[in-house]
């Protein structure tokens, strides 16, 4: 059984799960945009926009709830996060802030898609790299490293290959998420198909990326042989769905697959938070406010996922509908 | 600059802009829904296209405000990371629920925007109101967390360490009331005249223009009242401040000398005896702490404060004069946009609001310095070791301005212009 601290952190990875699985697509949707070729190049595009459009910001929001709850209930680790990753987090803060404002300029006509596509793909290595980095050990360490300068305290942490290996993986995972999710709302067979083919594409590169970072792991605490093997069935399932063209179980399957590479990383690494040194207990917040944390999940669960399935029930029920734009203005 | 200076100019430059987007966000939507529920009870479409404008106009800007908000949910740790060490799980609660609320706002604007042809007139209705219920709520908990750093409360402090952490006593920190009070009828106040207020400009170039006219009674529907309500919630919060941070009120007053019978400056050397004793307790022969009572290195910028306050203080005045005007002629059934005097009034109050309330932040947040929580932590013990900050500091200010200046494009090309047939 977890105990309190245990199930907050569960928590956390469940809504980062959350942010990847929804909110890793619509960056997936940005990077196709960027990528967007061959005879259906503009309905390519407009098929994201309409895809990403009213969910995005909604999707945003389980970042900001997995911030919100790291900083209330494992205030240490935030802490030491928030000093070691100080560069990448900045720069990623930037890849939000360009992103979505770019997306909702362009949606009313001021321009900007390119600026949405290129901090589509920056971005998600940015996050990749952060957890990478707290993977692979260097920021629980971090903290023991005193007076070296610069370089060792701030850069080194997040400076590895395994690390950008870590963010090309999560850069892939999010484009290969958002293939599979668009191969269900293309409207017709030929944009489908479009999408078909990139899902398998960036199912190959998902599954080259994973074998880079294992190749290049610093240590051999990053995997657990179970959730490779589940992981690894996943895929298998989705690979096997897309080939038969079987849209909506190769979602299902791309979703698990996601979720089992992020929820394998959380059970590689536990019981700590910031491996080596700082286990989840020793992070943890006092008793009472993990308590209340915990009270405040359970009643903004009842709220929330009532309001999540009528906004998914709304927007994404009928996939065959023709895209919408938002509602243009009198010019 | 040094690092600290830094930090904390990275912090006032992503607050201040934060600010702008987070209060449109949450009167914006009280305006779209009054003119979609007007456009259901008339079928005028002025109603309707007033609707759709404003609704296109609180998308950009609510994009705006969240990816801008989550900016500042980073820095809270990229800069302060010892300050959320300690306050955390003091003020992880507000900043949780905060969390739900905004997860509401997000989701039902979704509904609101895209979902004119996809729900029913009523459930899109009800999206709006959910929208601006939440965007309320999410302020007023961040307002919550902000109220804590000013009269914290829910610990015990031992050896720098806060121990018996109690998050519910936490939030009924004594200047959440008062605070959050003050910043909700700001955000209708801003908002309701700012929108009166661009609206009452083109109908001084263009009388006949229903569209303005309906956006203009609207405008003035939810700026108004809440302008006139302000200063006494500023009486309020004014008395929380005398008590519990005196020297935060003796900066706002410029106000150096302990005495009773304490006088009110109100410009270079005009003074109007017994009234800061008056209004700060309510009493005309109370004693007014004043800067003297704090160590020398425990002032906050007194001039600063002192000239934000009065700032605030000043057009918050002129704000809700505008706002009384406003109900006088509507008591009197007069036609508010045929006035020229009432529209000059009406349009010159479009930007107070906004000075305002980043003057009122001004003082809020330097009048507690040089803590970050009151009496607890100095600022200066909770910034990043990391060296440097001038960067981040200059690149997010570069990029505020690029976005500010695209939005203000946007904004006049999209929803201002009259509409063209």
């Amino acid at each position: 059984m977890l105990s309190l601290a245990e199930s907050l952190a569960a928590i956390i990875v469940v809504a980062l799960t959350g942010y990847v699985l929804l909110g890793g697509a619509d960056f997936g949707g940005g990077i196709w945009d960027l990528l967007a070729s061959g005879p259906r190049k503009t309905r390519q595009r407009d098929l994201i926009a309409h895809a990403i459009g009213p969910v995005w910001e909604a999707n945003h929001v389980w970042l900001i709830l997995a911030i919100v709850l790291l900083f209330t209930c494992f205030p240490r680790a935030f802490a030491r996060m928030a000093i070691a990753l100080h560069i990448p987090l900045t720069l990623m803060l930037f890849g939000i802030v360009l992103r979505g404002s770019a997306f909702v300029f362009r949606s009313y006509g001021g321009g900007g898609g390119r600026v949405f596509a290129i901090a589509s793909l920056v971005t998600p290595v940015l996050l990749g790299m952060c957890v990478g980095a707290v993977a692979s050990g260097a920021i629980g360490a971090a903290a023991g490293v005193q007076g070296e300068g610069f370089y060792a305290l701030y850069v080194a942490p997040w400076l590895t290959p395994f690390v950008f290996a870590v963010g090309l993986f999560a850069l892939t995972c999010f484009a290969f998420l958002a293939a599979v999710y668009l191969t269900v709302e293309a409207p017709d067979a030929e944009l489908q198909e479009d999408f078909r083919q990139r899902a398998i594409l960036s199912g190959v590169w998902v599954l080259m990326m994973a074998a880079l970072g294992l190749a290049l792991a610093p240590h051999g605490n990053l995997v657990e042989p179970r959730m490779v093997a589940l992981t690894g069935a996943a895929a298998l399932a989705g690979f096997w769905a897309l080939w038969r063209r079987r849209y909506r179980l190769a979602r299902v399957a791309a979703a698990a697959q996601v979720t089992l590479i992020l929820w394998g990383w959380g059970v590689a690494q536990f019981p700590y938070m910031l491996p080596p040194d700082l286990p989840i207990e020793l992070a943890a917040a006092p008793r009472a406010t993990l308590r209340l944390a915990l009270i405040a999940v359970i009643a903004g669960a009842v709220v929330l996922f009532p309001s999540l399935y009528y906004l998914f029930k709304v927007f994404k029920a009928q996939s065959s509908a023709p895209p919408t734009t938002p509602p243009h203005p009198p010019r | 600059m040094s690092d600290l200076l830094a930090a904390r100019s990275q912090m006032a430059v992503s607050l201040a802009f934060h600010i702008i987007f987070a209060v449109i966000g949450i009167a914006m939507p009280v305006l779209m829904v009054i003119a979609e529920r007007r456009w259901q009870q008339t079928r005028d479409p002025v109603y309707l296209d007033l609707a759709k404008r404003w609704a296109r106009g609180t998308a950009i800007l609510f994009a705006v405000g969240a990816v801008s908000g989550t900016v500042l949910s980073f820095e809270l740790g990229l800069l302060w990371p010892r300050f959320m060490e300690l306050a955390g799980p003091l003020i992880g609660m507000p900043f949780s629920l905060e969390g739900f609320a905004f997860f509401t706002e997000a989701i039902f604007l979704g509904v609101y925007l895209y979902g004119w042809e996809k729900v029913s007139p009523r459930a899109h209705l009800l999206a709006g109101v959910l929208v601006a219920v939440s965007g309320a709520a999410s302020g007023i908990f961040v307002v919550i967390a902000n109220a804590w750093m000013n009269t914290p409360t829910g610990f015990a402090l031992v050896d720098g360490a806060l121990v018996n952490v109690d998050p519910i006593a936490a939030m009924q920190t004594p200047a959440a009331f008062p605070q959050a009070l003050h910043m909700t009828l700001a955000a209708y106040a801003a908002t309701g005249l700012g929108v009166a207020g661009i609206h009452a400009l083109l109908l001084l170039k263009n009388r006949t223009g229903a569209f303005h006219r309906a956006a203009l009674t609207i405008g003035l529907i939810v700026g108004a009242p809440a302008a006139v309500l302000q200063p006494i919630s500023g009486d309020v919060a004014a008395r929380y401040v005398a008590r519990r941070q005196p020297a935060k009120l003796a900066a706002m007053e410029a106000h150096y000398e302990t005495r009773a019978d304490a006088p009110l400056k109100v410009g270079p050397g005009i003074e109007i005896p017994y009234a800061l004793s008056l209004l700060a307790f309510h009493d005309p022969h109370a004693v007014v702490q004043g800067l003297d009572s704090v160590p020398r290195d425990e002032w906050p910028n007194v001039p600063l404060v002192h000239l934000s306050f009065n700032v605030m203080v000043a057009l918050g005045i002129y704000m809700a004069i505008v706002g009384l005007w406003a109900g006088w002629l509507a008591v009197r059934k007069r036609d508010l946009a045929s006035r020229r005097p009432f529209l000059w009034a009406v349009a010159i109050a479009a930007p107070c609001g906004f000075v305002a309330i980043e003057a009122g932040w001004m003082v809020t947040e330097l009048g507690r310095q040089p803590w970050v929580i009151y009496g607890v932590l100095k600022t200066a013990d909770a910034v990043t070791p990391m060296p440097g900050l001038v960067v981040p500091f200059t690149a997010i200010t570069l990029l505020y301005c690029g976005l500010g200046a695209i939005v203000a494009w946007l904004l006049y090309h999209q929803i201002i212009r009259s509409p063209q047939t």
